[in-house]
């Protein structure tokens, strides 16, 4: 099974040269071929599952505690203006 | 050819937690740009978000006065897509497995019921804030700078059934659907502060036709009275372009306050491709069945029930509606019932005058000094012939603008009712002498002149005369 790379190229905003496309589009018709043969299994007795982990309700108490890491993470930033980030023109028009 | 419009809503609600939904930064607003924010909410590698167990709780009860059914597992999705207001290039929502499905809202629209359906309540992030640079808005600005303070707060949606069937329904159900989430205490509903938000999904179809037509989304609507508004320009511009024999585009549309006109969003038009798959660093929701019940039973009175109490107590339909629809003047009448007043009359002066106050002065109820029990005391003295009607409008105009006890301006003043019968005998008899054509054309069969002579009689008390006493003593002057 093949992959549209340019579709999915685009969703994720990625810009690949011509044999990246060529890579990536054997690399993921490979993981698409065990994803295929993973739908060949007899699952008629296995109950849907959403979640890989058997784990439900890990719940927080709504508890506010004060932020610490603020500064290191705006120096993340590559332009900060009043404290906020800055980022260039978001819709073309 | 005839149009039915049909229309969709997609609300969002801010809810009132302490801390965001997946971390535990602050979830309060007005801050400094950027203080609110910690490694989890600003998506930096390694985090792992843990769900807020409040927020939960409240789209439950959400969810349980929508008569929605929680369902027993629900399930956190990555919905992908970029935005600047986005730090992870994806938002936590849910998708397939939503916290609760179909329930329904019944709204009155003009005197008619209607059962709006609600397909689902479910939970997600909030996205942070834009201010855009050399331009109001988001079209022709130069660079934007990003906040990041309101991003991973906890928002809830409510999606409801295509089931209403005019803009005018469309912003009943919102304002029913708000005034139902304060009585539920899980968020303060302000669209203009965008603690509410609303996106509407409309489509014209012809008359008996089964089939939906093309849909376009509007957004950008900020007010209660801009759905009404957006929807109808919306609707119109559907009209003319079905008429015309041409097709709807299926696409977002930005709602301008200004203009009341929506424009399609100018540029590249990505179909939606979102790519949701299971958020792995979080479990399912699985509420315990005791949980809910605990949380159903957290459930207060609420509105349409509060409005049948009312009317239960005289109060008119239509006043009873007025005063449920704001809850803090609802509070108050069950405060001033309580403290021994009638509803009917407290009903009276909170739609009347005192919310004409608060309206010119811009000004809420509970941020002026008069409490229900100065109320209750200002009714009790017209009812003991203390004040007059009139006295009392502005003893109470005083006491709002003043913060003063009504007891205190009453004493002050000496605007109380002159009770000393002798009194006003004489000051009736002053009027027959200072009035005698008046007097004359009385004795003549004129009954209406008596109008004027209790008049004149208010104006040398200066309204302090009952006037059914007045007219009494009057007609005894006369002989």
């Amino acid at each position: 099974m093949r992959i549209d790379v340019d579709h999915v190229a685009r969703l994720a905003r990625l810009g690949l040269t011509e044999a990246e496309k060529k890579l990536f589009a054997d690399q993921l018709a490979a993981i698409l071929d065990l994803a295929a043969s993973l739908q060949k299994l007899d699952t008629e007795t296995v109950p849907p599952t959403a979640h890989a982990i058997p784990m439900k309700n890990v719940l927080r108490e709504d508890k506010a505690s004060p932020c610490t890491d603020v500064e290191a993470i705006m120096a993340n930033g590559p332009v900060i203006e009043d404290h906020m980030f800055k980022v260039p023109r978001i819709i073309e028009g | 050819m005839d149009y039915e419009t049909v229309i969709g809503l997609e609300v969002h609600a801010q809810l009132l937690t302490a801390s965001k939904m997946f971390c535990s930064c602050p979830n309060q607003f007005g801050d400094k740009p950027n203080t609110n924010i910690c490694p989890v909410c600003t998506g930096q590698p390694g985090v792992l978000p843990v769900t807020n167990k409040k927020a939960v709780e409240l789209a439950i009860k959400t969810a349980l006065a929508l008569n929605c059914t929680v369902e027993p597992s629900s399930v956190f999705a990555r919905k992908h897509y970029f935005y600047p207001d986005l730090p992870k290039n994806l938002q936590i929502s849910q998708y397939e497995l939503p916290l609760a499905t179909k329930g329904h809202l019944e709204i009155e629209v003009d005197g008619v019921k209607r059962k709006i359906g609600i397909t689902r309540v479910h939970l997600e992030e909030d996205a942070g804030k834009l201010v855009h640079q050399g331009a109001a808005r988001i079209m022709g600005a130069d660079s934007s700078l990003v906040d990041y303070n309101r991003t991973g707060t906890p928002l809830m949606e409510i999606v409801s059934e295509p089931d209403l069937r005019s803009p005018r329904e469309a912003a009943v159900y919102t304002e029913t659907l708000a005034n139902l989430l304060r009585y539920l205490a899980v968020t303060d509903a302000k669209m203009e502060e965008g603690s509410l938000r609303c996106d509407a999904n409309i489509s014209l179809r012809p008359k008996g036709e089964a089939k939906f037509g093309t849909k376009t989304e509007v957004k950008n609507i900020n007010s209660f009275r801009a759905i009404e508004k957006a929807l109808l320009a919306e609707e119109k511009r559907h009209e003319e372009v079905l008429s015309e024999g041409g097709k709807i585009t299926q696409e977002t549309r930005f709602f301008d306050d200004v203009t009341e006109t929506t424009t399609g969003m100018r540029g590249k038009e990505y179909a939606h491709d979102y790519r949701y798959f299971p958020e792995p660093d979080l479990v399912p929701v699985e509420p315990p069945r005791t949980w809910v019940a605990e949380i159903k039973a957290t459930i207060g009175e609420l509105p349409w029930q509060r409005k049948a109490r009312f009317v239960g107590l005289s109060v008119a339909g239509e006043a009873a509606q007025l005063l449920v629809n704001d809850k803090p003047l609802a509070d108050f009448l069950d405060a001033a019932v309580k403290l021994g007043a009638k509803a009917p009359t407290v009903a009276n002066w909170l739609i009347g005058d005192i919310t004409a106050y608060c309206k010119e002065n811009k000004k809420e109820l509970a941020g002026l000094n008069f409490p229900p029990a100065e109320l209750a005391e200002l009714l009790t003295l017209i009812e003991k012939g203390t004040l007059s009607n009139k006295i009392a409008k502005e003893v109470l105009f005083t006491a709002l603008q003043t913060g003063k006890p009504v007891k205190e301006i009453v004493a002050a003043s000496g605007m109380t009712q002159i009770s000393d019968e002798g009194e006003l005998l004489k000051i009736a008899q002053e009027v027959v002498k200072s009035n005698p054509k008046q007097v004359e054309q009385y004795k003549g069969g004129k009954e209406a002149v008596m109008m004027f002579l209790v008049g004149q009689m208010m104006k040398a008390t200066k309204g302090r005369a009952n006037p059914e006493a007045a007219t009494r003593l009057l007609k005894q002057a006369l002989g």
